[in-house]
């Protein structure tokens, strides 16, 4: 995925200058059309849903796909095309809803929004205070994937990332909030401290680590991890169950000092134009069959409770998916952080990977 | 008439040129020389001189320095070969080291992953002899060893092409006045090359210098180079300011370096005469 990144990122330079221009014609003729416009990540729905969308509603889907929020946001800021439904993650939406671009979504018409789980609302809270402008599509965690023919002891704290014995085998997560989640955890602190004191020890703690990192990667550590390369990878829940699929000897923790629980939501930007059709999306996509079309293609957690109802018990008792209770109480959120300090998170990141 | 319709006939390409070449650069400069709210300032230029900064661009120039220096090496001595091959044989093996270039570079970066891990191809060969396995992956070395693969051919065609031009009859003349080859080499063909090294030179160090792709897959984001920096500020940091004031000290140092390579290009010229 990062190289699409990448690719993008060249690609960028190019499309701010035809962007305006191109783009402008696009949304014209998407505002007479019955059309949605929807922005999400790739390889990130069931893309029959869409077809059986579009013949149920008449509403034509303009499906589009992005790499990072970040990604995301440059482009939806761009104005080149006025995406109607964004699903994106926690603290982009935060941020999103903080600087005024979100419309709130009307739930209260839709049939099916009882069937997501209060838990996971209440979750959701702590970026969208009264669950007023995201929907939660998919949840996961972010723990470590080992390998267990390498890795001889159990795994269950993130103490074991700055063991010399697997110098050189370990992975980290190559984006900036997720690497400092792991010292952050273990010195007890949360991982949306502003608190400089603590950021600059999180930060002298990955310094010591680096020299026993074989690399930073954010997709391809899967493969590394499915190839026998690395002995384990701070990784997200979904890619470590890929992982595990594709290799047995593979198993995934989300470590004892808590850790990220993260949520990718449905949300509405105001420059929206086909605000209604957007909901009917969001309320289709709550639809107990098409839920479970969309975990048995993405094989996330989902946060619905009808859905998760009608998994088989193995699905349901599988902890990568789904974490025990206890585990799950010592997870945060992410929150947006404010742009200076941001800048200053950023600031550490680079001097980190100066190192 | 004849020489307006001429004039027609670039107008695709000064299409291309103003959209894709013009106005980007133009944006680049406006973005680097500004500021947030819009006054110009020259700090994001200055802000190479921040350690972090100044350390990337460092490495980078290592790195690019040790892609061309290792290019040169593989490159001169096969180019002097080819060049006194017959023409089909020379043909085929310069096909060869063309081939790979028409397939896509990231491509091409991804099976040299594959070729390089731990557990991949080339550990597994070593391996069967009971060497290794070699922790090649996610190094420096990785990284030199994916830039060379990738520039190699810059080096060697247009050394090739200037030894291929060297006229004959010169070479004949210096044994006829009692050269041995090892004369010949060093006061005939090596004078008589430098103008292809030094595009070569050109060729390699100039995108190396930039290239932070091939440092993220094969090194592993270890290593940050200039080019890492001005990705990061675009798409992470979203300070397009910072990014492109970077950017813009990269093409004076790329600049600086083409003047002086074109400096001693000259000189090489001269020697041409003598």
């Amino acid at each position: 995925m990062k190289k699409y990144a990448i690719l993008a990122a060249a690609m960028a330079a190019c499309l701010t200058v035809t962007g305006c221009g191109a783009g402008q014609n696009e949304s014209a003729a998407a505002e007479d059309d019955n059309t949605l416009i929807v922005f999400n990540y790739g390889d990130y729905i069931e893309r029959s849903v869409l077809d059986m969308f579009e013949e149920e509603t008449g509403i034509k889907v303009k499906y589009e796909e992005y790499v990072t929020p970040e990604d995301m946001y440059t482009k939806y800021q761009s104005g080149a095309i006025n995406y109607d439904l964004i699903c994106t993650s926690d603290y982009m939406i935060e941020k999103m809803i903080l600087a005024g671009e979100l419309q709130k979504i009307d739930t209260s018409s839709m049939e099916n929004y009882d069937n997501l789980d209060p838990t996971y609302l209440d979750f959701c809270k702590s970026f969208d205070p009264n669950n007023e402008y995201a929907v939660p599509y998919f949840w996961g965690t972010v723990g470590i994937c080992y390998n267990t023919e390498m890795v001889g002891e159990e795994v269950d704290s993130w103490e074991i990332l700055w063991d010399e014995n697997y110098s050189d085998q370990l992975i980290m997560e190559n984006s900036m909030r997720d690497a400092f989640i792991v010292p952050l955890k273990l010195m007890g602190a949360s991982i949306n401290t502003v608190d400089k004191n603590e950021l600059l020890e999180a930060q002298q703690m990955l310094f010591d680590q680096k020299k026993l990192v074989m690399a930073y990667l954010v997709d391809e550590s899967r493969d590394a991890m499915i190839s026998g390369d690395a002995a384990m990878a701070v990784i997200y829940s979904g890619d470590a169950t890929a992982a595990m699929d594709a290799n047995e000897d593979l198993d995934y923790c989300v470590p004892k000092e808590g850790s990220n629980i993260w949520f990718d939501c449905w949300m509405i930007p105001k420059t929206a134009k086909h605000k209604e059709a957007a909901e009917k999306f969001i309320d289709f996509m709550n639809r107990v069959d098409v839920g479970l079309m969309n975990f048995d293609y993405i094989y996330y957690a989902t946060p619905n409770q009808a859905v998760y109802e009608e998994l088989d018990d193995e699905t349901k008792e599988d902890y990568t998916i789904f974490p025990d209770e206890e585990t799950l109480s010592k997870c945060e959120v992410y929150k947006y952080l404010g742009e200076e300090d941001e800048r200053y998170y950023n600031q550490l990141w680079k001097e980190l990977k100066s190192y | 008439m004849n020489t307006n319709k001429r004039k027609l006939l670039t107008g695709p390409y000064l299409v291309w040129a103003v959209g894709f070449i013009i106005l980007p650069l133009l944006m680049i400069l406006y973005y680097g020389l500004t500021n947030d709210s819009g006054s110009f300032t020259l700090d994001n230029l200055l802000a190479i001189a921040d350690p972090i900064h100044a350390k990337a661009l460092w490495e980078s120039v290592l790195i690019a320095l040790g892609s061309t220096l290792i290019s040169l090496v593989i490159a001169y001595p096969l180019a002097y070969i080819l060049s006194n091959m017959g023409g089909n044989k020379s043909g085929t093996i310069i096909m060869l080291f063309m081939l790979p270039m028409w397939i896509n570079f990231l491509l091409r970066i991804m099976a040299l992953q594959m070729i390089l891990a731990n557990t991949g191809i080339l550990n597994a060969i070593l391996g069967f002899f009971g060497i290794g396995p070699l922790h090649i992956m996610y190094s420096k070395t990785a990284i030199l060893i994916g830039m060379v693969y990738e520039y190699l051919p810059f080096m060697i065609l247009p050394i090739y092409n200037v030894m291929c031009k060297i006229d004959r009859n010169v070479i004949d003349a210096a044994r006829d006045l009692g050269a041995d080859t090892k004369t010949v080499f060093m006061h005939v063909i090596m004078p008589l090359s430098l103008p292809g090294v030094l595009s070569g030179i050109i060729m390699v160090f100039i995108p190396g210098i930039s290239e932070f792709v091939i440092a993220d897959i094969l090194g592993g984001s270890k290593v940050l180079l200039i080019g890492n920096v001005i990705d990061q500020e675009f798409s992470l940091t979203n300070n397009w300011h910072l990014g492109s004031g970077l950017s813009i000290v990269l093409m004076i140092f790329i600049f600086i370096s083409m003047a002086i390579m074109n400096k001693y290009d000259k000189s090489g010229e001269g020697q041409m005469i003598w």
